[in-house]
C-alpha cells in the first residue's frame, strides 16, 4: 500500500507577513530606546548628576566659549588639510625611493628606510615638542619662528612615515606579472612605477590612507601643547580660568562632527574595495 | 643568418640549474615551439631571449649581435621583440587602447593620435574593434589574451615570444587565440612559442624542441618529432600526453 502524502501547498512567491517584515526593526529600535531610557534614569537620578552636568554639560558655558573654540577648530582643520596634501606627496616620494632597485638609487633607498624607521619609532608628541620648541630656539636666521609651522611640520614628518609604509604595502600588493609586462614593453623603472604600479597600488590602499587621515584629524590637536590656539587650547584656557570643563566638551563635539562622517566615508570605500576584489577573484 | 641565436645559455635560480648549456637558433620567419613538462626550463629560456630574466652564462644574439653588446640598443630589443604571457598581464587600470598605446607613446615617442590609430587598426584586425575603450576586466579571457597579443604587436616587432598563451583559457576560447597566432605565422612573423597544445604545435611549428631538465633533448620538424621521437624521454613525454588524450 502506498502512502501518498499530499504535496505541500505551492506558493507562487514567498510573501512576508507584517511580523516578518517589520519585526527585526521594531525589536532593534525598542531595545535601543529601552536601554537608553534605563541608563538615563540611572544617571539622572544619581545624586552626583547635577554636579556632573554643571561641570561638563553647562549649556551657558558652551554657548559662551563656542565662538573661540570654533575659531580654534578652524586652525585645526586648516593644519589638517595642508598636512594631508603635503603628506600625500611626501609619503609617496618616500615610498618611491624605497621601492627603487639598482646601485645608483641606494642612497635614496637607505635615506627612506632610515627616515621611516626613525620617525615611526618616536612618539608624535615628542616630535611636536622637539620641532615646535627646539627649532625656533635655534634662532637660525631665515627659518620661520612660528610654532604653528614647526608643529605642523612635525605632524607631517610623523604621519608621512606611516603613510609611506601604507603606500609601500600597496606597491607590494601589485602582482609581479605587471612588472614583467612593463619591462617587456621597454618601460623604464620610473615609468613602470608611475604608469603601471602606483595607480593600482593607490587604489588598493586608498581605504587605509583614509583611515590615517581620520587619525590625523584628531592628532593635529597635539599642536596645542606648543601654545597654538587651536580648539583644544582655547577650551583649556577657559577651563584654567573657570574650572569648568564644558568648554572641552564643546571642542570634543566639534571633533566628532568632523571625524564621524569621514570614518563613515572610509567604511564605504573599504566595502567598495572589498567588493571589487571579490569580483576580481 | 639567424634571427635569434642562443648560445650555451646557463641559468641558475639560486642553486637550481634551470637552463643547462642550451643552444638554439631561430631563422627569419620561422616558428619554433618549445615543449616539455613544467619546470623543464622552457619559459625561462623564452624570457632570457628578451632579457626579462638575467642569465649566468652564454650569449643571446639578435641578427648576429649580442643583446649585451655595448653597440646593441636596448630600446631596440623591446621594440623588435614582443612577448605575451600566460596570465595576459594587461594593466587593469587602463582601457584596452591605453594598454596598447602605452609603450609606443612612452618608450618609442610616437604621437598619441598616431599610436591610437595604429592600435585601433590592429584591434579591428584581431576582431576586437568594439573594445578599445573597455577595461580588461570587462572582457573574456580569450579577448584579454588577444588584447595582450595586440599590445605586443603595437611596437611593430619582428619577433613574437608566446609563453603558454592558452594555458589559462577555457577550452572553448582557446581556438580564437590559436587562429590569431596561425594568422601571424602566415604574415611571416618569427615566433618562439612555449606551449602545451601539441596539436597546435604540430600545425604551426616549423620545428619543435623538447626540453627536459634544462636541456634541449630533441629538436626536429613536428611530423618527425611527434611520429618518430628518437629520445626515450621524448617518447615517454609524448606517450603520457597521448594517454591523457591531448594529442
Amino acid at each position: 500500500m502506498s502512502l501518498k502524502r499530499p504535496a505541500p501547498p505551492r506558493r507562487a512567491g514567498r510573501t512576508l507577513s507584517a511580523k516578518d517584515k517589520y519585526g527585526p526593526t521594531i525589536i532593534s529600535i525598542s531595545t535601543v530606546v529601552a536601554v537608553t531610557l534605563i541608563i538615563r534614569a540611572v544617571v539622572i537620578r544619581s545624586s552626583q548628576w547635577p554636579r556632573i552636568k554643571d561641570q561638563f554639560f553647562n549649556l551657558d558655558v558652551i554657548i559662551e566659549v563656542f565662538p573661540k573654540v570654533l575659531h580654534g577648530f578652524g586652525i585645526n582643520m586648516a593644519v589638517w588639510i595642508v598636512a594631508l596634501v603635503v603628506i600625500a606627496i611626501w609619503a609617496l616620494i618616500l615610498a618611491f625611493f624605497r621601492s627603487l632597485n639598482g646601485p645608483w638609487f641606494t642612497p635614496l633607498k637607505v635615506f627612506s628606510i632610515v627616515y621611516i624607521d626613525l620617525i615611526r619609532g618616536l612618539p608624535s608628541l615628542l616630535l611636536v615638542l622637539l620641532f615646535g620648541f627646539g627649532m625656533p630656539a635655534l634662532r637660525i636666521p631665515g627659518l620661520p619662528k612660528s610654532s604653528l609651522f614647526w608643529g605642523a611640520l612635525a605632524m607631517i614628518s610623523s604621519y608621512s612615515a606611516y603613510a609611506a609604509e601604507v603606500y609601500r604595502s600597496g606597491i607590494d600588493s601589485v602582482h609581479t606579472g605587471q612588472y614583467l609586462a612593463a619591462k617587456a614593453l621597454g618601460l623604464s623603472q620610473v615609468q613602470t612605477l608611475f604608469h603601471c604600479i602606483l595607480p593600482q597600488a593607490i587604489r588598493n590602499v586608498f581605504p587605509s590612507l583614509l583611515n590615517l587621515a581620520v587619525a590625523l584629524q584628531k592628532d593635529v590637536a597635539l599642536l596645542s601643547v606648543l601654545g597654538v590656539r587651536d580648539a583644544v587650547r582655547e577650551a583649556q584656557i577657559y577651563t584654567a580660568r573657570t574650572f569648568n570643563y564644558s568648554s572641552l566638551i564643546a571642542s570634543a563635539a566639534l571633533f566628532l562632527v568632523a571625524t564621524i562622517p569621514l570614518a563613515r566615508l572610509t567604511d564605504y570605500f573599504t566595502k567598495k574595495d572589498r567588493q571589487r576584489r571579490l569580483q576580481g577573484a | 643568418m639567424y634571427k635569434i641565436e642562443v648560445e650555451h645559455l646557463t641559468k641558475y635560480y639560486g642553486k637550481n640549474l634551470v637552463l643547462d648549456d642550451v643552444s638554439l637558433s631561430v631563422a627569419d620567419h620561422e616558428v619554433v615551439c618549445l615543449i616539455g613538462s613544467s619546470g623543464s626550463g622552457k619559459s625561462t629560456l623564452l624570457r632570457c631571449v628578451n632579457d626579462l630574466v638575467p642569465f649566468n652564462e652564454g650569449v643571446v644574439k639578435l641578427d648576429g649581435v649580442s643583446i649585451h653588446d655595448p653597440e646593441f640598443d636596448v630600446k631596440d630589443l623591446y621594440k623588435r621583440i614582443g612577448i605575451v604571457f600566460q596570465a595576459y598581464n594587461l594593466f587593469p587600470h587602463m582601457t584596452v587602447i591605453d594598454n596598447i598605446t602605452l609603450a609606443p607613446k612612452k618608450v618609442h615617442g610616437r604621437k598619441k593620435a598616431e599610436s591610437e590609430a595604429h592600435g585601433k587598426e590592429l584591434l579591428s584586425l584581431f576582431g576586437l574593434g568594439d573594445f578599445a575603450d573597455s577595461y580588461p576586466e570587462q572582457l573574456s579571457g580569450g579577448q584579454q589574451q588577444r588584447v595582450a597579443i595586440v599590445r605586443a604587436m603595437a611596437n611593430k616587432p619582428d619577433i613574437l615570444l608566446l609563453d603558454e598563451v592558452t594555458a589559462a583559457l577555457d577550452p572553448e576560447l582557446i581556438g580564437d587565440v590559436l587562429s590569431v597566432i596561425k594568422n601571424l605565422r602566415e604574415q611571416g612573423m618569427t615566433m618562439l612559442i612555449v606551449t602545451h597544445e601539441m596539436g597546435f604545435a604540430r600545425d604551426v611549428a616549423d620545428r619543435v624542441c623538447f626540453l627536459d631538465g634544462g636541456k634541449i633533448l630533441e629538436e626536429a620538424p613536428p611530423n618527425e618529432l611527434f611520429s618518430h621521437p628518437e629520445n626515450p624521454r621524448t617518447r615517454q613525454f609524448l606517450q603520457r600526453i597521448i594517454e591523457s588524450g591531448r594529442l
